[in-house]
């Protein structure tokens, strides 16, 4: 039987440990649970699904230095998009919409969904709105793929200002994000 | 930019975290706290005179522990609510406890003193100012921890807000025994509990606007 903790503590725990790929399939495998949990959820606000995917992926890429190896990930997970969904509902004066808690934990890892809706704001636009610095350490280092030293050659910054300027930019992305509807 | 992209673009040239990021975001901010309160209190109160005579009677030991225990619990609690999902779990006990002894022993002073006595056990000489100048002692930790929890992953943001609050100002009230002359158990069990609990009050107010992420 597939059991989400250990499938996703293991990719998880290598993609802390720097292995991209199996951080890649971790977030893909979370993506698919969050989607089948968040379409049963609010069937009421498909619009809003991909939305809140992405900004919970986000939330949980900022906050992977807050989890520690002893508890159990899925409740850290839930707690984080817990946090976002209730943030998602205040912010926007519907929190009506979210008619019961969501408090069991095994929820989220319930069921899964492979079919990607569109999502209506467009995270590749917010990432231009970011300052140069930020904006051209992530295009360089997260979509193009190139190694941080490469990208400090290319840039003119250091290599720490690099990895600095990635990292603040996701989290000045993630307070984009969380600002628009 | 499609969900899959966005799963491509974190994945993609993934560093390694380190573990120990919040023990540094909290040794530092329990330094700026410390210094902070300890110059804020030398610039604007000074030292009480006869500190090196009463620094080692059991009372003067007893109302230093009082903050220490409460500060200690704080951050306990403190380090907790900056992850998600974690609870607070014991560390309310650190909190509570050294509240607990202080209101009894206020108590009994009281009680046993003579009544004339009473109100000066009570309110001291500086029973107007003292929680105002915890307060102003906490500023530099109040700012210095709501940095550290903020660069972590509260989800609980009143209660972050009001642990972090309490923390800085109990720090605050370690440094303000080292001024303020007052020697009775009832005083502080009013008066540095009112000033600790300003403190997380306000923290608590501002922990849902402050700690947003």
């Amino acid at each position: 039987m597939y059991n989400a903790e250990t499938s996703l503590k293991a990719s998880f725990r290598s993609g802390l440990e720097g292995n991209a790929s199996e951080y890649r399939n971790f977030l893909a495998d979370l993506t698919r649970h969050l989607r089948g949990y968040l379409r049963k959820r609010l069937p009421h606000m498909q619009d809003d699904v991909e939305d809140l995917i992405q900004e919970i992926l986000l939330a949980v890429h900022n906050a992977r230095h807050t989890y520690r190896p002893d508890e159990p990930l899925t409740a850290w997970i839930h707690a984080i998009a817990r946090y976002k969904l209730t943030d998602y509902f205040r912010t926007r004066a519907r929190k009506d919409a979210l008619t019961d808690s969501i408090d069991d934990q095994d929820d989220i890892f319930a069921s899964t969904d492979d079919e990607p809706a569109d999502a209506r704001r467009d995270i590749g636009k917010l990432l231009a709105s970011l300052p140069a610095k930020q904006k051209m350490s992530i295009l360089h280092v997260k979509l193009e793929g190139r190694s941080v030293a490469e990208t400090a050659h290319l840039t003119g910054l250091s290599e720490a200002s690099v990895k600095v300027s990635v990292h603040r930019g996701l989290k000045a992305l993630a307070a984009l994000v969380r600002g628009t509807a | 930019m499609k969900t899959e992209e966005l799963v491509d673009l974190l994945a993609t040239g993934a560093e390694p975290v380190s573990r120990d990021t919040a023990a540094r975001r909290f040794t530092l901010a329990l330094l700026v706290a410390a210094l902070g309160a300890l110059l804020l209190m030398q610039w604007k109160f000074g030292l009480r005179p006869d500190l090196a005579s009463v620094a080692y009677t059991g009372l003067f030991l007893a109302k230093i522990a009082l903050p220490t225990c409460i500060a200690i619990g704080a951050l306990i609690a403190t380090t907790r609510l900056s992850r998600p999902g974690a609870k607070i779990g014991r560390a309310q006990l650190l909190v509570g406890m050294p509240i607990a002894l202080v209101w009894l022993a206020g108590a009994i002073f009281v009680c046993m003193a003579e009544p004339q006595d009473r109100p000066l056990l009570l309110f001291g000489m500086s029973w107007r100012t003292c929680p105002f100048n915890i307060l102003m002692l906490s500023i530099p930790g109040f700012i210095a921890v709501f940095v550290a929890v903020k660069s972590l992953a509260p989800t609980n943001l009143r209660l972050a807000g009001a642990s972090a609050g309490l923390l800085s100002s109990s720090i605050a009230t370690i440094a303000y025994c080292l001024h303020c002359p007052e020697m009775s158990p009832a005083f502080w069990s009013i008066w540095y509990v009112l000033g600790m609990v300003l403190v997380a009050a306000l923290g608590a107010a501002l922990g849902p606007k402050l700690l947003r992420w």
